[in-house]
């Protein structure tokens, strides 16, 4: 489907010197006119993915950007605290401590081979160029390959009093206690589904947090009919299981096929009503809640360099058509790990070094097809594993026809269901992007990132159109909100 | 009020003093802003849409639901600054300079 993107047209266009190209010793117009420096390789993302593929270009004697929005590497799975904090791998990674110190040890032995920019926002695609902001400085990195690792978020279905200060995603709440030792609250209840509902219950038990309650949910048969899909990955599956069993043998409440009511409190929690799967009201108290259903991958740069999307049924999201390799629509550009689609670290791993072979191939500086073949190989069962997650911890996409009208979608601007659905009806807007232009929902700061999947099945739901005839929010540039720029050079 | 945010480990490090809308509190080096003002308090901005107070949601910069402000007028995204002696952090934007 892509192209082989040897020799970019995009290489001698105008506009691609864009302000604050200029560098010690380059002209800023040198690079597009006179060809000194042909655009480079650039990967967009520090995590698994964004590092296993910038590792392999600089194998190959490359030496590619890496742009990474935090200030360390290593992703949010593999996130690093700061280095004043003394806790070992062990204790922050857990089963996966191996993993993440493998990754952040060859992390250390490249940088000093890449051209490496951590703190810094890529936050837009155009002209065959990533618009990058670090601090006050702006600048445009012309490419003739990009591999975006993008990563995801989690994947969030609003519940009335989830904006309350105490709510978090589950992600995040898992970073507070990674890369800060600390907890979201003193007694907080865990709700969604996932495996990350119970991984991250199960760390804030173990870090002497009394967890209150965990909640998914999924009915506990769904998950069984699941078991032979997930079974392609028997010991993330057997993992997975220890920590169902660790939390019961704890004594924490567990509760499958919940139906979630309202987050209860004024200024801070008090609690969290919910329904049991015989339908009965329920009501645990605490002082925060995690919150999440799974992960979403993080899709908006793909949009932004014009990469086609298709409807995605398994994770009923719109993502980026790739081929197996990693390629998208558009020659030159790659897409890795969650952020193409979301099958865990592992995959990501994998997946970012494919795709770095395949931006290699398209170069003109094949890799041996054995290595292709292996890692093709390698990430089949993780193929078969994430339809395994999907089925069996779906997306309640089936709550959002019943959030009352007044929950917050749009946390960003406060916008409710009631408006949301209004559009969608009274307004008649035809999709998303038309019901956000009415009622705001995905236009607020987020873009879309936190409200755009619950807001589509809002949408879907009032409309009586299956999801798909939703259509899909469009990125727009900056993905996320830019400081105050000062006015580039001439 | 107190923090919302427990620490759970990880608290032999230096302190850090700031201001949190000009009342001094304590942190400790290595604390982005929103642990050092979330373990002193149980907010940490208003939402400008008057749906009341909020506390961040996301933590990995994705949501944009965590800014505060300097004195100076500029806006930080708390859960990716990383706190530092003497910040004064307004948690309602400062009103624009006016012009000289």
């Amino acid at each position: 489907m892509a192209e082989p993107g040897m020799s970019q047209p995009g290489m001698s266009q105008p506009g691609m010197s864009q302000p604050g190209m200029s560098q010690p010793g380059m002209s800023q117009t040198g690079m597009s006119q006179t060809g000194m420096s042909q655009p480079g390789i650039v990967v967009i993302g520090a995590g698994p993915a964004g590092i296993r593929a910038a590792a392999r270009l600089a194998e190959a004697g490359l030496c590619p950007v890496l742009i990474e929005e935090g200030e360390r590497d290593g992703g949010q799975i593999y996130r690093r605290q700061p280095p004043n904090f003394s806790r070992p791998p062990e204790a922050l990674y857990g089963a996966e401590a191996a993993k993440a110190t493998a990754l952040h040890r060859d992390f250390e032995a490249l940088r000093e081979r890449i051209d490496y920019r951590p703190g810094t926002l890529a936050w837009a695609i155009r002209d065959q160029a990533v618009l990058t902001v670090r601090g006050a400085r702006t600048e445009s990195l012309p490419f003739r390959a990009l591999i975006i690792a993008a990563g995801a978020t989690d994947r969030i279905m609003p519940v009335p009093g989830w904006t309350l200060p105490g709510v978090y995603s589950l992600g995040g709440a898992q970073i507070a206690l990674k890369a800060q030792a600390c907890a979201i609250g003193a007694r907080p209840v865990f709700m969604g589904t996932g495996p990350l509902l119970y991984l991250v219950a199960w760390q804030y038990a173990k870090a002497g947090v009394a967890v209150q309650a965990v909640l998914d949910t999924t009915p506990f048969a769904t998950r069984l009919a699941a078991l032979r899909d997930l079974a392609a990955r028997p010991s993330v599956l057997l993992r997975g299981m220890r920590y169902v069993l660790a939390l019961r043998r704890r004594g924490i409440r567990l509760a499958t096929g919940i139906t979630p009511v309202a987050v209860e409190g004024e200024g801070g929690i008090v609690a969290l009503r919910w329904r049991d799967k015989a339908g009965a009201e329920q009501r645990s108290e605490c002082d925060a809640v995690g919150l999440g259903y799974g992960l979403r991958s993080e899709t908006q740069l793909a949009d932004l360099a014009k990469c086609r999307f298709a409807y995605d049924p398994v994770a009923r999201q719109w993502l980026p058509e790739l081929d197996e390799d990693g390629r998208s629509s558009v020659a030159g550009v790659y897409l890795a790990g969650d952020g193409a689609m979301v099958r865990g670290a592992d995959a990501a791993e994998l997946a970012g070094r494919l795709a770095a072979c395949a931006a290699l191939a398209d170069l003109g500086q094949p890799p041996p097809a054995t290595e292709i073949a292996d890692l093709r190989r390698a990430l089949r069962p993780m193929n078969r594993f994430r339809r395994g997650l999907e089925a069996g911890f779906p997306w309640p996409a089936q709550l959002a026809a019943g959030l009352p009208d007044e929950t917050i979608v749009c946390r960003c601007e406060a916008i409710t269901a009631g408006e949301l659905r209004r559009a969608a009806t009274d307004l008649d807007a035809p999709e998303v992007n038309r019901a956000k232009a009415f009622s705001r929902v995905g236009m607020g700061r987020c873009q879309g990132r936190m409200c755009g999947l619950a807001g589509a099945e809002i949408f879907a739901a009032a409309r009586g159109v299956p999801i798909e005839e939703a259509g899909r929010l469009r990125g727009a540039a900056p993905v996320k909100p830019l400081p105050m720029i000062e006015e580039p050079g001439p | 009020m107190a923090g919302q945010f427990q620490r759970v480990d990880e608290r032999n490090r230096s302190t850090v003093r700031l201001e949190i809308d000009r009342v001094p509190v304590t942190a400790l080096a290595g604390d982005t802003l929103m642990v050092a003002i979330l373990t002193n308090t149980g907010q940490l901005r208003a939402s400008e849409f008057g749906d009341g107070a909020r506390a961040g949601f996301c933590l990995m910069g994705a949501c944009q639901d965590c800014w505060v402000w300097n004195e100076e007028g500029e806006r930080l995204r708390a859960c990716s600054t990383t706190v530092a002696e003497g910040m004064r952090i307004l948690t309602r934007e400062a009103p624009w300079p006016s012009p000289a």
